[in-house]
């Protein structure tokens, strides 16, 4: 795949910067029936289905360090976990290519599903106070559920960002074949 | 070319995995003023008028959605409001003769209004900024050391009680909240006078725990909490924070009178809903009563 490499790191540093402001000062003081959006790893997965594996891994290490920076956490949490999400999207999308409409959302729910559970048990595991019960569980599902509503939007307003840094479309290479008549499967028959 | 490809991968994510552990093992390590700390100030430090900028800027889109959240909350708690409501009403008539009473108590004890909380040099600030998770329970003021913030100054809003100051950077300082399972506070039962330690329980970040109650006190559900300020009289052993700040009411007592009572609490304060709070810079008479 031919990147331009600099043109996709200078969208990528400001998405990262863009989505943690946006994330911190606004969507986390947004609060409907008890949950709130997290935007981080729905991005990270964006990315990482977008762009591919090891971009996605950088991208997600990056987020999470300037996440973990900019609200004084435990520095290398997030960083760890949101690493894991863009590089497992970004293998998704090399090894096995989905192209259904739904796919951005099902990854979204996934990533955050596994951000919000992966923090609660690298938290427990450090040692620190998880407030383990209904409400931590409530706030999860919340979460995932409202993750899921935004992310086909996320992943387009993504995919528009890092556009003009990717080579062309596969998916409309492909289609274009197909026109042709020479790669159709209903040709051969 | 291909395996060159793989193996370069490999590695990158090798490294960024190494580089993580790393960071979390260093930050452990470390002190407070260790150098990962300095650098995490730095950074905070930077990117605060950042936040505090977007978080004006985004305030009216903030406002619209938590208008449609606060809509779907507010239908919700209509019925529960409304049982309360008159329950209220036979309270505040006899609040009021409280207050007539009160007022001329205080009249003959000639309290001093002054030495309430103006005394603790209170500094207003804006909530900026919002730990996305629910287990670190943190919220980003846009105030710091340059307006006389110190680590561990308690944080109240007009209802009550909401944290403690956590960090400090020259212009903004996180607040650690009460729905933090690691903050404790020295609390007192405004009926009846048992003292104990109010903390965020297992069973919820709001759920807090009145704890160490002693089994002759018998406490009620809707007693009112606040904190018991500075109970030993050596000069070393002051609470961080003064006595009478609301916190919450009680609201339910499991296995009452005994010595493994639980005791319940719900936050004077929406946690969830904070905008604007004061940070008091200054104890009061060693926060005393």
């Amino acid at each position: 795949m031919n990147l331009n490499y600099r043109t996709l790191g200078w969208r990528l540093a400001l998405i990262c910067v863009v989505t943690v402001v946006f994330q911190v000062a606004a969507v986390s003081q947004v609060e409907i029936l008890g949950a709130h959006a997290d935007l981080v790893p729905l991005v990270a997965a964006s990315v990482g289905l977008i762009v591919g594996a090891l971009p996605g891994a950088i991208f997600g290490f990056a987020i999470g360090m300037l996440l973990d920076f900019a609200l004084v956490e435990t520095v290398g949490v997030a960083s760890l976990i949101l690493l894991a999400i863009g590089y497992a999207s970004g293998r998704l999308r090399e090894l096995r290519d989905p192209q259904g409409a739904i796919v951005p959302l099902l990854v979204g729910a996934t990533a955050t599903a596994a951000a919000q559970i992966g923090f609660s048990l690298l938290t427990f595991l450090l040692g620190q106070t998880v407030p383990f019960g209904w409400s931590l569980l409530w706030e999860l599902l919340g979460t995932v559920a409202f993750n899921a509503a935004i992310a086909i939007p996320v992943y387009l307003v993504i995919r528009r960002c890092l556009l003009a840094a990717l080579p062309e479309d596969p998916r409309r290479r492909r289609r274009r074949a197909y026109t042709t008549g020479g790669l159709s499967p209903l040709s051969r028959s | 070319m291909y395996d060159r490809t793989i193996r370069r991968r490999r590695l990158t994510l090798a490294a960024l995995l190494a580089c993580s552990l790393l960071l979390l093992t260093v930050y452990f390590g470390e002190s407070n003023g260790g150098a990962l700390h300095n650098v995490q100030r730095g950074v905070f430090s930077v990117f605060a008028p950042i936040q505090e900028g977007a978080s004006t800027v985004l305030k009216p889109a903030r406002d619209l959605f938590g208008w449609f959240g606060d809509t779907i909350d507010a239908k919700g708690r209509l019925s529960e409001l409304e049982s309360s409501n008159q329950q209220l009403r036979a309270r505040a008539i006899a609040g009021s003769e409280a207050l007539r009473v009160n007022q001329q108590l205080q009249g003959l004890l000639n309290l001093d209004n002054a030495g309430g909380l103006a005394a603790a040099k209170p500094v207003s600030a804006r909530v900026i900024g919002r730990s996305p998770t629910v287990w670190y329970s943190t919220v980003t003021i846009n105030q710091g050391s340059d307006n006389g913030i110190k680590n561990g100054n308690p944080v109240i809003n007009g209802d009550g009680l909401v944290g403690q100051v956590s960090t400090v950077s020259g212009n903004a300082s996180i607040v650690t909240l009460l729905s933090d399972g690691e903050l404790a506070v020295p609390a007192r039962v405004s009926a009846g006078g048992a003292q104990g330690v109010a903390q965020a329980g297992a069973g919820g970040p709001e759920d807090l725990r009145l704890k160490f109650i002693a089994r002759r006190y018998r406490v009620d559900p809707g007693a009112a909490v606040v904190t018991a300020g500075t109970l030993s009289t050596a000069p070393g052993l002051q609470s961080l924070y003064p006595p009478g700040i609301p916190i919450g009411s009680v609201t339910r007592v499991v296995d009452p009178g005994t010595d493994a009572q639980k005791i319940y609490l719900r936050t004077y304060a929406d946690l969830q809903k904070l905008e604007i709070v004061q940070v008091l810079t200054a104890p009061i008479n060693g926060n005393r009563r």
